[in-house]
């Protein structure tokens, strides 16, 4: 897992931005976390879609 | 010329357009009518398609009749009446003769092609989405059909089209051919960019997939002035405490993909393999390329409107850009004057009451991004998207006003959705299968900021919020099946929000 900001040139246009370390990128394919993701967005969505009618 | 009048129905509305809009429009409205009353939709197209998929139609991983079915069972089960015929023109007046209001429509069904019918109505829901204005790129395409350079993602044909060129630059790819991807918008003045971001990872999942990454050069070019603009001026996620705005998340999506980008930027000519283009700051560039796809700007499909006394009022019904004038503050000026209040909320158009538009056919008070120009004066920047889960609520909302006026009489008040007080989910997913895939899922509340109701960023931002994960790939893909079967009125459909 080391190079993970590889894609980083410095002072090129990608160089001010945030990169996702080991860790982030884990979670999103962790099913468990990802079952419990998926019912928070869900929720949100459905009161979204509720004050959107 | 033949005129159809049929006595038994009390009221008679019409649907121009058979796409999101206008099929919930005309779904709902049968269902509120009942056979008492007639619901006539005209498209020029025989099949409903649900255009978010097409992505994956793009790249391979869906057929085209995955994201397709025929209109004319299931209107036939609404008891809608469905004549597959483009719109050419709308009376609001009627003519010499009547003064009952009608359109002229032209067949596009095998054996009728081309026979002219004139259908008069009680009510009109314009809903017929945009001309896909290829043309407007000198190029990209003639008018509203694709050019041979680029390829599209906008129906169902395109993205099969596009599979197959992308298969072509794999097959190079493996056998040790560079390939370069240009992904993007194709004007300085579309909109849309959210399905080109959805394509240009898609297409990076696939190159992986295939093992030849490594030999692509996958690149962006599009008219926002900043990446993750997405034609609403950006928006502001809460994630770990702060308000982050999605520039940083798109660029660092970008970053992490490999992916290089061009922002500010109108295409102003494409030939075989390079994309000419203006950016923000005047100046003038080309970008090679092996494979590209680059979404038209849209226009109004091109209907006219008569009067009685046969004079030509379609400046009056409609903006120059040809979308549908409606209950909008169009008068709002520079940005700086711009308030939420300027988004129409009813949709009746100002001139004639029984007429409503809806969908991209409405015409927008003013962008949602701040409108930039080259010091060349060339405009570049996103036009407001109108598409997804705010057009189905637009239909609903707009069939809702007109039921309500014909069930309970003229003077029944109208519903309202305005933009600036709704909001949209957007899933912008790559792979399909259940635990390789990968998803950025967004939610945005209100699509149109608010900046009296919510200082700073204009958006609600507990309600605003945006990740990447597996979970928003299930919700794409539970999303995709779910709005087919709502579109098919299937068991529960009426209980599938849009």
């Amino acid at each position: 897992m080391k190079h993970e900001e590889k894609n980083i040139k410095a002072y090129s246009q990608n160089f001010t931005t945030m990169t996702p370390g080991p860790f982030a990128k884990r979670m999103r394919t962790c099913v468990l976390f990802q079952i419990i993701r998926f019912i928070v967005i869900n929720l949100k969505m459905l009161v979204v879609v509720s004050k959107s009618h | 010329m033949e005129f159809e009048n049929e006595e038994k129905y009390m009221a008679r509305l019409i649907v121009l357009g058979g796409g999101v809009s206008g099929h919930t429009a005309a779904t709902f409205a049968a269902k509120w009518l009942g056979s008492s009353h007639e619901v006539v939709v005209v498209t020029p197209n025989s099949k409903w398609n649900w255009i978010p998929s097409n992505i994956w139609v793009g790249v391979g991983q869906m057929t085209k009749e995955e994201v397709t079915f025929d209109l004319a069972p299931v209107y036939k089960k609404a008891g809608i009446t469905y004549k597959q015929a483009k719109a050419l023109g709308i009376h609001p007046e009627g003519n010499e003769s009547s003064d009952k209001p009608y359109v002229v429509i032209e067949s596009t069904e095998a054996g009728s092609a081309g026979k002219v019918e004139n259908i008069e109505y009680d009510y009109l829901i314009n809903a017929t989405g945009p001309k896909l204005n290829f043309g407007a790129t000198p190029g990209l395409g003639e008018g509203s059909n694709l050019g041979e350079y680029t390829v599209s993602v906008c129906t169902a044909d395109h993205a099969d089209h596009a599979a197959h060129e992308l298969q072509k630059c794999i097959e190079k790819m493996k056998k040790g051919e560079r390939q370069k991807f240009l992904i993007g918008t194709g004007h300085g003045m579309c909109t849309c960019q959210g399905a080109a971001f959805e394509y240009i990872f898609n297409i990076e999942h696939e190159l992986n997939k295939a093992g030849v990454r490594d030999m692509a050069d996958i690149k962006w070019i599009s008219n926002e002035s900043f990446l993750g603009d997405f034609g609403v001026g950006g928006l502001h996620m809460k994630t770990m405490g702060y308000a982050v705005s999605s520039k940083i998340f798109a660029e660092s999506l970008f970053t992490e993909r490999g992916v290089e980008w061009i922002i500010g930027a109108h295409v102003n000519k494409v030939e075989k393999g390079k994309a000419h283009y203006e950016l923000l700051d005047g100046t003038m560039g080309v970008e090679e390329f092996d494979f590209s796809m680059l979404i038209p700007p849209f226009a109004g499909v091109g209907l006219k409107a008569i009067n009685k006394a046969g004079e030509d009022i379609t400046a009056t019904v409609f903006a120059p850009n040809g979308f549908m004038k409606v209950d909008a503050n169009y008068a709002a000026g520079a940005y700086e004057n711009w308030k939420a209040s300027d988004w129409p909320s009813t949709y009746q158009n100002p001139t004639y009451g029984n007429m409503f538009a809806c969908g991209i056919a409405f015409a927008p008070p003013h962008p949602i991004s701040k409108p930039m120009s080259s010091p060349n004066g060339t405009p570049i920047n996103p036009t407001p998207p109108r598409t997804g889960m705010p057009s189905g609520i637009m239909g609903k909302t707009v069939a809702h006003s007109v039921c309500d006026r014909i069930l309970k009489g003229e003077n029944a008040p109208l519903h309202e959705a305005s933009m600036a007080n709704m909001g949209a989910a957007c899933v912008a997913s790559a792979g399909k299968g259940l635990f390789n895939g990968t998803a950025a899922a967004m939610t945005i509340y209100p699509v149109v900021p608010d900046f009296e109701k919510y200082p700073g960023t204009g958006r609600d931002t507990d309600y605003t919020f945006g990740e990447i994960g597996l979970a928003g790939h299930w919700i794409k893909h539970i999303l995709h099946h779910l709005f087919i079967w709502k579109a098919k009125l299937k068991a529960g459909w009426t209980l599938i929000p849009e």
